[in-house]
């Protein structure tokens, strides 16, 4: 199969497992929940960082799952894994001790800052839609040196200029509410047009790569504040063949979750 | 020995349960309490407090039961197979009577709980700063350091009438062992007024001593200790059943209409006069399918001085 066959057939999923996994090159310990993150994980494992850690929300580190886990507490991670901590050792002694390098999270809006809404579309008291809430994203949000967001849809209505709510207030947010905030907060967007990016609190989200194809116009029209262009803009290189080979065979086989 | 912790699930919860009463109902994917919450809608108890953090099926049952008046938790939803309907119509206010939501996130209920269980007044958290939440939430207030200055959020004690946990086996004087995913277990216990366990099995006072840092629950934080196999299903008990995944994506279509929901509780739970009757009426071709293959620890050396 030739590079260019490969590429035409890259399913959204794949790209930004692949993109994901490329941005965990420096990464020591992550928290991820199932699904893409624990997929891009798994591929960064086996190409940019070998000696990286998969922490599950269940309390679950050093997993050797013999099948692939449906749930971040599914019974296949506990079997065979290095440790298992309860939710105080994991929320308190991992996450607010500074354990963790990297946090995935998603969330149904963003904003420039990324700061992220899990809870509520409209006025919180009368919602439109009820979502999920916090979960643990505020303390991963509060507690990680940095986080990564995924989000399958790059669209007006998810990367908002104002949130409905703040369910995971990232650093500027807590500096403006007289904190001194501990981590970066988010400083990835994968999405599915490209990345933004920012460094540190005070920075908005900048677009800093598009994909092969994808005109930066678009990005910039199919989000919600006004989103600015990085002067160091690079393109996303294509999937590699052997990290396409590798995600295929040797990360989600069955496509659990490379839809 | 007294055996006098030794009950039915009948009558575990006509003892502790009372209309009005605050209930904790913990077990984080794992060793969900379902044999009781259905016990609890069973008994047609009304007016609860509902504390748990992660609120899903089991939640939306003791709701669709009209059980429930207010929930407290940080996170309601069904896994990412679907939505928990009759909860999100109470809160989103399409259901027959409205619901208190109390909302926290993870880290503010395990807070909560270990003020709960710690005998404290207040926990503080690194969590908030900057957040919503405290706006529609005025439990999380926040204070000053007396040490560095610093402003920090806090968060009150949960100490429930009840908390109702379940777990692997625990011998009859009510001596708890569990493990896996042990979440929040030891903590919500002790920070309830009364404490009821289910079990899959109740096993010789030998079987626990055998090894006892695997004792989660000494038997005096347990008020009432009760055997029920397949007590925690659809979820699953590490070594005894896997997870029912098949049930938790069917929830979404039985949940979705309010008359098919109430149907599924009639069959289920009204019609059958305990959780036997549930077992049975699965039938045993269906819990071999969930069975857990024998995967042991290795024994550890608990001796101590030559006698």
């Amino acid at each position: 199969m030739t590079d260019t066959t490969q590429a035409t057939q890259i399913s959204p999923s794949e790209l930004l497992a692949v993109v994901a996994s490329r941005e965990l090159a420096q990464a020591r310990t992550v928290f991820a929940g199932i699904g893409l993150p624990t997929v891009a994980v798994s591929l960064a494992h086996l190409t940019c960082a070998p000696d990286i850690e998969i922490i599950y929300e269940s309390g679950v580190c050093g997993a050797h799952p013999a099948s692939l886990p449906e749930t971040v507490a599914d019974s296949v991670l506990i079997t065979g894994a290095e440790a298992v901590l309860d939710m105080t050792a994991l929320f308190n002694y991992v996450l607010q001790r500074g354990h963790i390098d990297v946090g995935f999270l998603g969330a149904a809006q963003i904003d420039k800052w990324g700061n992220l809404n899990s809870s509520v579309i409209g006025d919180w008291a009368h919602p439109k839609v009820r979502l999920p809430g916090s979960g643990g994203a505020a303390e991963v949000m509060a507690n990680s040196k940095e986080v990564y967001v995924v989000m399958r849809r790059h669209e007006a209505r998810s990367l908002v200029a104002e949130l409905d709510f703040c369910t995971s207030p990232g650093p500027d947010r807590a500096l403006a509410a007289g904190f001194t905030p501990r981590g970066l907060g988010v400083t990835k967007v994968i999405t599915e047009l490209g990345v933004l990016s920012r460094t540190a609190p005070g920075e908005e989200l900048l677009l800093t790569g598009v994909y092969p194809g994808v005109d930066p116009a678009d990005v910039v029209a199919a989000t919600g504040w006004d989103l600015k262009v990085s002067d160091q803009l690079t393109v996303v290189p294509h999937p590699s063949d052997v990290e396409l080979s590798l995600l295929r065979e040797e990360v989600d086989p069955n496509r659990v979750y490379l839809r | 020995m007294t055996h006098a912790k030794l009950m039915t699930l009948s009558e575990a919860i006509a003892a502790f349960v009372h209309d009005g009463c605050s209930v904790s109902l913990e077990g984080f994917t794992h060793i969900i309490p379902y044999a009781a919450a259905h016990e609890i809608i069973r008994q047609q108890k009304r007016n609860l407090t509902v504390y748990r953090m992660t609120a899903d099926i089991v939640v939306d049952q003791l709701i669709a039961g009209d059980c429930v008046d207010e929930l407290v938790s940080s996170f309601i939803g069904n896994s990412s197979v679907g939505s928990l309907h009759e909860l999100r119509r109470r809160i989103e206010g399409k259901g027959p009577r409205p619901l208190r939501y109390r909302e926290y996130s993870h880290g503010g209920m395990i807070a909560r709980y270990l003020a709960g269980a710690s005998g404290l007044p207040f926990y503080p958290l690194l969590s908030y700063a900057g957040s919503d939440l405290p706006k529609i939430n005025d439990e999380i207030r926040v204070i000053e350091s007396p040490y560095d200055g610093q402003k920090i959020y806090v968060v009150p004690p949960i100490n429930a009438d009840v908390a109702i946990v379940h777990a692997q086996r625990a011998d009859a004087k009510g001596n708890v062992q569990i493990w896996g995913l042990t979440g929040i277990q030891q903590e919500v216990a002790y920070s309830a007024e009364k404490v009821i366990v289910t079990v899959e099995e109740i096993v010789d006072e030998d079987v626990i001593t055998s090894d006892p840092n695997r004792t989660l629950l000494p038997s005096h934080v347990v008020d009432a200790v009760v055997e029920v196999p397949k007590g925690a299903h659809p979820s699953f008990v590490q070594g005894y059943y896997d997870r029912d995944g098949a049930f938790y994506r069917q929830w979404n279509d039985i949940s979705k209409d309010p008359q098919t929901l109430q149907d599924w509780l009639e069959e289920w739970i009204h019609e059958l006069t305990d959780h036997s009757d549930y077992v049975a009426k699965q039938g045993p071709q269906f819990w071999d399918q969930l069975a857990s293959p024998y995967v042991p620890s290795l024994p550890v050396n608990y001796g101590s001085r030559q006698s």
